[in-house]
C-alpha cells in the first residue's frame, strides 16, 4: 500500500484534514520505542487505497522537541511514498519555512494550502500556481474544514508518490552554497541518503547530525574560520535561518495580494483575546472556567440550587423511577453526574437479571460472575461518562485556543517553581486521566521540566481516582456524621496538587538544578472548536477505556476475587473464612508496613483490607473501591452493595468493620493519590522518561511520597499539636534549601552585559 | 535607535536587528521567525506583566522578558 504522510505546523488543521482523509479506518497507536500517538488510517477514494499517518505537529526539523525528532526520523528512516506539507494560508511566511526544509528531503511532497477560504474573506489573494512554480512542487489549495479541494489534494500526491524527488534548498544562492554543496558532496560520496538534508543541518551544526557525520565537521569548522559575515559573524545556524525567511519574504510576496485592512483592523480573536487575557480580569476568569468544568462534571448540586433553598429538599420524589439519576436530596445533578447516574443504574439491573438468571447453579459461581466480573466492570464503565465529560471540556480549551493562553496567563507564576507555564497543560490533564497528560509533557522542551512534570502528574487526581474520594468522603459523612462531602473531596485535590508544587520546588532545587526553560509559543487564534474533532477525540478516549476495563482491570478484578475466596492450599473458602484466604495473608504481612499511616496494625484482624485494596489499586485505580466493595461483601455477611451509593456503604462497613480513624481514612485518601499510578501510566511514564534510571527514581519517589504525606496527615490529625513538629522541620527544609540558592542567577542576564 | 525588545512597551513597533544568547533557545527562536530583518509589534502583556505577547510575520508569539531581552531592535 502506498503511504502518505501528513506534515505541518501545530494549528495548520492537520487533524481536521486527517480525519476527512480516513474517517473511520483511523486509528491510534504508538510510534515504536516512545508512547507518543501515532494516527494512522485508510484513504479509500482513489483506485488504490492510500496508507495516511498523521505525524506530529512542528515547526521546524531541527531536534528541539521530541515531536521534532519523530517527524524528522519518521520522514528520513520510514520513508513515506509522499509527504503531504499542510500549509496554513493566513500565516504563510512562518508555515513555508517548514516547508522549504522538508524540501532539503529526497521525498515526493506536495504542500497543502489550507484555510484558502478565511484568506478569501479577508480580501486578502493568494496564488497558489505562482507558489507553486516558484518551489517546484505541487500546490494544492484546500479547505480542510469545508471539505473543498481534497480529491484533488489527494489526486496530485498520488501522482506525486509515482515519481522519484530529488531534495531542493532555497539556500543556493545564500553565503554558504559553496559549503552545502561541499559537504553534501562528501556525503553522497559516503552513499548516505537524502546528502542535501544532512548537508544543510550539518552546516547548521545541528547536534543530532553532529553525531551522526564527526568525521566531516571540521570541514565545516575550517570553513567557519574563514567566513565572517557582517551580521551573523561567522554563526552558520543564524546564516541558515535567516536566509530560509529572506527567501521567502522576497520571492513569495509576489504570490500574496495583501488586502488593504489586514493588520489594522480588530479581528473576533482579537476581541475575544482582549477579554480573557486582561490585566486584571484574565486571572479570574480563568479561574471561573476552570471551576466551571469541574463544577459541571462532578458537582450533585448543579449551580448550587439546592444549597441556595431554591430547590426545596423534597421538590422531586422520582426515586425508584428512571428518571431517579436527575436529581439529588433537594438539588440537580450536574451534568457529568446525571450521566454517571443511569449507566449506574442500568449496569445495576444488568448485574441484578443475571443473579436472578443464574439461580441454582453453584454458590461460588454465583458469587464469581456478580462479585469478581460484573461488579468490577461496571464499577468501571459507571465512571466513564465523567470522564469523558471531563475530557470534553478539556478538547474545547484546547481546541479553541484558550489553552495556551493559559500557558500565557500563568507562565509567571509557573516560572517560581522551576517550569514554564507550558506545563500547566500536562498538569491540568493529569485531573483527567493521566495517560494522555504523560504524553502531552513531549510538547515541554527541556528534559528537567519534562521529568519533573511527569512525576507530578499523578498528584492531579485522575477521574480514576475520584470514587475514592467519594466514596470515603461519603462514608466520612455517613458513619461520622461530620463535615460534608464536597468539601472533603474538594480539600483532598488541593491537597494534591499541593503536593505536586511541593515536589516540584523540591525537585527544581536538589536532583534537578537548572535553567527555567524558555518560553516561546505561538498564540494561536481563537476559533470555534469543531464537533467533529471533539467527537472523534471522545471516541478515541472511550475506547480506549473500555478496552483497558475489559483487560488489565478485568483481569485483575477476577484474580483478586479468586485470591480472596482460595486459600494457600487452593481450597475455595466460603465468604466468612476470608481471613485464611491468600489475599488475607498478603494483606496481614504487610499490613505492619502501614501502621504510621493509620490502616495498618491498629485495625487488628481485618485492617489489611485497606492494605489489599491499595495493592489493587496499583492495577487500576478504578479497583481500589471496588476491591472495599468485593471484601465488604466477603466479611460482612449479608452485605450487598447498592451500585446507586458508588461505594459509599462498602465504606462505612468497612468503617464499622474496623474501626478506622477519620485520620486514617484521609491518610488512605492521599496515600492512593500520591502513590504509584496505574500499570498502564507507569508504563507510559516508562516510555516517556528519558533513561531507565530516571524511571526507578521516579517509581521510588513515588512511593516516599506518598508513605510520607499519608504518615503526615495520620499523625497531625490524630495528635494535632505533632503539626507543629512537622512545620519546624519544613521550614527548616526551606530555609537551607533558600540559603543554598541565593546566588543563582538568572542565565539570560550574563549574556546581556556582555 | 536601538533597544531591546524586553524594554518596548505596549504598541511600539520595530525591526529585529541581531538576535544575542545561544543553543536551543536561540534556535528556537529562529524556528519561530524571530530573525533579523522581521517586523516586531508587541501586542501586549500577560497579565502579571511577563511573558509578553508579539506580533510576527503575520503571528502571535509569546516569549518571556528573559527571551525577548535577547532581542536587539531597531525602532522605527
Amino acid at each position: 500500500m502506498l503511504k502518505i504522510a501528513l506534515a505541518g505546523n501545530p494549528n495548520s488543521g492537520k487533524t481536521t484534514l486527517f480525519n476527512i482523509l480516513t474517517g473511520s479506518t483511523a486509528h491510534v497507536g504508538n510510534w515504536p520505542g516512545v508512547t507518543v500517538d501515532k494516527k494512522e488510517g485508510v484513504y479509500k477514494k482513489l483506485d488504490e487505497h492510500i496508507f495516511i499517518v498523521d505525524l506530529p505537529g512542528i515547526y521546524s526539523l531541527s531536534p528541539y522537541t521530541p515531536e521534532e525528532v519523530i517527524t524528522r526520523n519518521y520522514i528520513l528512516q520510514e520513508k513515506p511514498d509522499c509527504v503531504i506539507n499542510i500549509v496554513d494560508a493566513t500565516n504563510l511566511e512562518r508555515n513555508l519555512y517548514l516547508t522549504t526544509q522538508i524540501m532539503e528531503i529526497d521525498v515526493a511532497m506536495v504542500v497543502a494550502l489550507n484555510m484558502m477560504d478565511e484568506v478569501k474573506k479577508s480580501g486578502a489573494k493568494i496564488d497558489g500556481k505562482a507558489l507553486e512554480k516558484e518551489i517546484g512542487v505541487p500546490v494544492v489549495e484546500i479547505s480542510a474544514l469545508k471539505g473543498t479541494g481534497i480529491d484533488q489534494l489527494m489526486k496530485r500526491a498520488y501522482q506525486a508518490s509515482k515519481e522519484k524527488r530529488k531534495g531542493s534548498t532555497v539556500l543556493n544562492h545564500c553565503a554558504l552554497s559553496h559549503l552545502i554543496n561541499d559537504v553534501r558532496i562528501a556525503l553522497s560520496a559516503k552513499q548516505i541518503d537524502n546528502p542535501l538534508f544532512h548537508a544543510i543541518k550539518l552546516v547548521e551544526m545541528d547536534e543530532l547530525e553532529v553525531e551522526a557525520h564527526k568525521d566531516l565537521v571540521n570541514v565545516v569548522d575550517e570553513f567557519k574560520e574563514t567566513f565572517n559575515d557582517d551580521v551573523f559573524g561567522n554563526d552558520f545556524e543564524a546564516v541558515v535561518a535567516d536566509s530560509r525567511y529572506k527567501y521567502i519574504s522576497q520571492n513569495f510576496s509576489k504570490v500574496i495580494t495583501k488586502s488593504k485592512t489586514t493588520g489594522e483592523k480588530m479581528t473576533k480573536s482579537d476581541k475575544i483575546d482582549k477579554v480573557l487575557t486582561h490585566r486584571i480580569w484574565g486571572i479570574p476568569i480563568f479561574l471561573i472556567i476552570l471551576f466551571a468544568i469541574f463544577h459541571l462534571t462532578f458537582s450533585e448540586d448543579f449551580l448550587y440550587l439546592g444549597a441556595m433553598g431554591i430547590i426545596p429538599f423534597d421538590f422531586v420524589s422520582l426515586q425508584g423511577t428512571f428518571y431517579e439519576g436527575l436529581f439529588g436530596l433537594g438539588s440537580i445533578n450536574s451534568p457529568g453526574v446525571i450521566l454517571f447516574n443511569f449507566v449506574d443504574m442500568s449496569s445495576g439491573g444488568i448485574i441484578e437479571a443475571i443473579v436472578s438468571a443464574m439461580d441454582g447453579t453453584a454458590k461460588w459461581a454465583v458469587g464469581l460472575v456478580s462479585d469478581g466480573i460484573l461488579g468490577g466492570i461496571f464499577a468501571i464503565l459507571s465512571f466513564l461518562p465523567q470522564i469523558l465529560v471531563l475530557f470534553l471540556f478539556f478538547s474545547i480549551l484546547e481546541d479553541s485556543g484558550y489553552m495556551a493562553r493559559i500557558a500565557f496567563i500563568l507562565d509567571r507564576i509557573f516560572r517560581k517553581f522551576g517550569l514554564s507555564g507550558r506545563a500547566f497543560m500536562p498538569m491540568i490533564m493529569g485531573f483527567g486521566c493521566s495517560i494522555p497528560a504523560i504524553i502531552n509533557t513531549r510538547t515541554l522542551a527541556d528534559e528537567h521540566e519534562r521529568t519533573a512534570t511527569i512525576r507530578v502528574i499523578p498528584f492531579f487526581s485522575c477521574g480514576a481516582k475520584l470514587p475514592i474520594l467519594t466514596a470515603i468522603a461519603g462514608g466520612i459523612v455517613m458513619q461520622f456524621g461530620v463535615g460534608n462531602a464536597d468539601v472533603i473531596t474538594y480539600s483532598m485535590y488541593l491537597l494534591g496538587v499541593i503536593v505536586a508544587v511541593l515536589s516540584v520546588l523540591l525537585m527544581r532545587n536538589t536532583t534537578m538544578k537548572g535553567d527555567v526553560p524558555p518560553f516561546i509559543m505561538e498564540l494561536p487564534p481563537y476559533h470555534a472548536p469543531q464537533f467533529r474533532n471533539l467527537m472523534l477525540h471522545l471516541w478515541d478516549k472511550a475506547k480506549h477505556f473500555v478496552k483497558k476495563a475489559f483487560t488489565i482491570i478485568l483481569a485483575s478484578t477476577i484474580i483478586i476475587w479468586f485470591v480472596s475466596h482460595f486459600s494457600w492450599d487452593w481450597k475455595y473458602l466460603s465468604d466468612e473464612n476470608i481471613n485464611n484466604s491468600i489475599l488475607g495473608g498478603i494483606g496481614q504481612l504487610l499490613q505492619p508496613l502501614f501502621t504510621p499511616l493509620g490502616f495498618g496494625s491498629q485495625l487488628k484482624e481485618f485492617g489489611w483490607v485497606f492494605v489489599v485494596a491499595a495493592i489493587t489499586g496499583l492495577t487500576a485505580k478504578e479497583n481500589v473501591i471496588a476491591t472495599l466493595g468485593t471484601l465488604a461483601a466477603t466479611i460482612t455477611s449479608g452485605f450487598i452493595a447498592n451500585e446507586a451509593l458508588g461505594g459509599i456503604d462498602a465504606v462505612t462497613h468497612m468503617i464499622s468493620a474496623t474501626g478506622i480513624t477519620i485520620p486514617a481514612l484521609l491518610a488512605f485518601i492521599a496515600f492512593n493519590m500520591t502513590t504509584i499510578p496505574c500499570f498502564a501510566a507507569v508504563a507510559t511514564a516508562k516510555a516517556e522518561l528519558p533513561s531507565k534510571k530516571k524511571f526507578n527514581y521516579t517509581v521510588l519517589f513515588w512511593l516516599a511520597t506518598s508513605y510520607i504525606v499519608s504518615s503526615m496527615i495520620y499523625i497531625i490529625g490524630t495528635w494535632w499539636w505533632t503539626s507543629f513538629v512537622f512545620a519546624a522541620v519544613i521550614a527548616v527544609v526551606v530555609v537551607w534549601i533558600m540559603q543554598k540558592n541565593k546566588y543563582r542567577s538568572c542565565p539570560y542576564n550574563i549574556k546581556k552585559e556582555k | 535607535m536601538l533597544k531591546s525588545l524586553e524594554e518596548f512597551s505596549i504598541g511600539e513597533k520595530g525591526i529585529i536587528k541581531s538576535v544575542s544568547g545561544e543553543g536551543r533557545v536561540r534556535r528556537r527562536l529562529f524556528d519561530m521567525g524571530v530573525t533579523p530583518g522581521a517586523e516586531v509589534m508587541l501586542r501586549k502583556k500577560a497579565p502579571l506583566g511577563d511573558p509578553i505577547e508579539v506580533t510576527i510575520r503575520g503571528y502571535e508569539l509569546t516569549l518571556r522578558k528573559d527571551e525577548a531581552a535577547l532581542v536587539t531592535m531597531e525602532v522605527k
